[in-house]
């Protein structure tokens, strides 16, 4: 009741029918209390008086994934007052997503979760438009992205978020207006962080992957001799049963045929060790790798990010330096650091030159010349045409040694056009070079 | 401070010739070209465009397991390195790291896998499951048995088994052409 005894300036509509259309005065004064006027740790660009504008009329927001993270970031930014929303989601609502995802409700239940978390909000919420995509991410290109100003990931797929990531990335191409910021939530269990990757500029979702908890697995020899754990039954039957009894079936995780068949093998294990704990719910589990997810959990990240969004597009305040991880298991605690670069990185790390060669240079020769080129200094140099993958002289495996080694006697110009971009890779290089190859 | 409002809208579709290739890609593509692959290690390629499977096999010039050659298949995913290589031996051999399907013991191919490892370190632990085959994490229980308490007798049932000989009535297969 406090809490609406504080907030009797702001008027609220008087039915839910009349907010369709409608705005209402006041309706956006807490978030103007921050875009109105100054504050001791705005950016010196920082004009009071656009935030509304800015929020309502021109920024384009994407959210990808709409489960348990995109839910709360929906919901967050719309009432925040972001107003143009798009939302990706591959996925169809399970009933098991009700319990926390809660712009579900039981009828939906096998209906895109993109869609109906779209309409919920549009339906709820006075004025912001929510489109959305049911497919996946990978169905779109670049120009897509592009036409977005700030995108938020909820997703709890490593792959998936790789994949954005390397798009987000790739897609900058030494030009700072193709640059769009990325925040990407991730929760598991009591544990999640919230981080702000600009694209090129910050470390990225690929350089903290080696940080990313790996899914408990067990040393096979102790699945296969001595169980201990109604896991280890578990896997018994997933990792060597399945592929001795059942050689030419493909194992799914999503048919229960399959998991019934998993927990009836696993069960028969657990009886002949004297194991006890196996069940359907666990066998489910332990095979699809299910993490529990946390409602609270999902709020807090959710609510942080969407903080940061409102923080970077408004301008108002200064954003997360870029990393900031939660865990709830013992207390709340939250660790927010500056997550470096890796001059490793296969996405953000790959290094770029151009050069110019005679247009008769013989690609043993080019090498040579890359050899000696004092600001690289490579050592034994791999090369591989970009835009094909065509390989044009690997040093090993001895395989692809000996399928190239014809290719030292040609002419470069033979194989890469001037303006193609060579791939090299080299035991010096952090990780890879490309070489843009123009000809005199 | 990015500022999101000075950023202006992209105006075209410049050029874009940048590889469609997966960091997953990338990397494997780095661990390919930069193996020191010994004498005692071929690697072969079915299809030369697809870097993620490719069989290996192994020629052990030393301990139990001389004069075989040992195939498998390595299976990478899109997910590599987060997830580890996928590796079977496709021959049915007598070892205690490996069972009569082709499971492999290697920590760093499951529990201990982290990305920072690479294929070089899956071939160096291959290859040493041949010279030093392991009693302590058996995959086959009867042959860690044997070689534990009785190496010369274990020492005999690998050259029988390499010879498509039985080892107590287990049939393996030929290894030595
Ligand atoms: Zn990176």
């Amino acid at each position: 009741m406090a809490a609406t005894q504080m907030q009797t300036d702001i008027p609220t509509p008087q039915d839910a029918t009349d907010t369709v259309k409608k705005d209402w005065p006041g309706r956006w004064s807490n978030m103007n209390k921050f875009l109105d006027r100054r504050g001791p740790f705005c950016d010196s660009g920082f004009i009071p008086g656009h935030g509304e504008d800015i929020l309502l009329n021109q920024c384009r927001i994407l959210v990808i994934g709409a489960g348990g993270l995109g839910c709360e970031i929906l919901k967050n930014l719309a009432l925040s007052g972001f107003k143009e929303i798009e939302v990706i989601d591959m996925d169809t609502i399970d009933v098991s997503n009700l319990n926390r995802q809660f712009l579900f409700r039981q009828s939906d239940v096998g209906s895109p979760k993109a869609k109906v978390a779209a309409e919920f909000i549009m339906k709820r919420v006075a004025g912001v438009k929510v489109s959305y995509y049911y497919g996946k991410i990978q169905d779109k290109d670049e120009d897509y992205y592009l036409g977005f100003h700030l995108i938020i990931c909820g997703l709890d797929s490593v792959e998936a978020r790789r994949w954005i990531n390397a798009t987000l990335v790739n897609m900058v191409q030494d030009d700072p207006e193709r640059i769009r910021v990325l925040i990407d939530g991730g929760t598991e269990g009591f544990k999640g962080q919230a981080r702000v990757i600009i694209p090129t500029i910050t470390s990225c979702y690929e350089c903290s992957l080696e940080m990313l908890s790996k899914p408990t697995s067990y040393p096979i020899c102790t699945i296969a001799n001595t169980p201990r754990l109604p896991e280890h039954c578990i896997e018994w039957a997933s990792v060597l049963q399945w592929p001795k009894l059942r050689e030419n079936e493909k194992m799914d995780t999503d048919d229960p045929i399959h998991i019934q068949w998993l927990y009836e093998t696993a069960l028969a294990r657990a009886k002949e060790f004297d194991i006890t704990g196996v069940t359907y719910s666990l066998t489910q589990g332990v095979v699809k790798n299910i993490i529990p997810a946390i409602a609270s959990t999902n709020a807090i990240v959710a609510a942080s990010c969407c903080n940061e969004a409102f923080k970077i597009i408004t301008n108002s305040q200064p954003y997360l330096n870029n990393y900031m991880m939660y865990t709830g298991n013992e207390g709340v605690y939250t660790f927010t650091f500056e997550h470096q670069k890796k001059s490793d990185c296969p996405v953000c790390g790959i290094q770029n030159i151009s050069v110019e060669v005679k247009r008769d240079i013989t690609v043993e020769d080019f090498i040579d010349f890359l050899k000696e080129k004092p600001d690289i200094q490579l050592k034994k140099p791999s090369l591989t045409k970009a835009s094909t993958n065509e390989k044009i002289y690997w040093q090993s495996p001895p395989f692809f040694e000996q399928k190239t080694r014809p290719n030292l006697e040609k002419k470069l110009s033979s194989i890469v056009e001037e303006g193609d971009d060579i791939l090299i890779t080299d035991s010096s290089l952090p990780i890879s070079l490309t070489v843009k190859i123009s000809y005199v | 401070m990015i500022k999101i409002w000075s950023i202006k809208k992209d105006n075209s579709s410049a050029e874009k010739k940048k590889p469609k290739v997966s960091a997953a890609q990338i990397r494997v593509q780095k661990d390919l070209t930069e193996l020191a692959l010994p004498e005692t290690m071929q690697m072969t390629f079915p299809d030369e465009h697809d870097l993620l499977n490719f069989n290996l096999s192994i020629t052990p010039d030393e301990g139990f397991y001389r004069g075989g050659i040992f195939r498998f298949t390595f299976n990478i995913n899109n997910n590599y390195p987060h997830d580890p290589p996928k590796v079977r031996c496709i021959q049915k051999i007598y070892h205690p790291n490996i069972d009569l399907e082709g499971n492999v013991c290697l920590n760093i191919l499951r529990e201990d896998w982290k990305p920072v490892l690479n294929l070089n370190s899956v071939l160096v632990g291959l290859q040493y499951l041949f010279l030093e085959p392991n009693a302590d994490d058996p995959l086959n229980k009867d042959a860690a048995e044997d070689l534990r308490t009785n190496r010369k007798n274990f020492e005999y049932n690998v050259k029988q088994s390499m010879r498509g000989k039985d080892v107590k009535g287990v049939y393996f297969e030929n290894v030595l052409s």
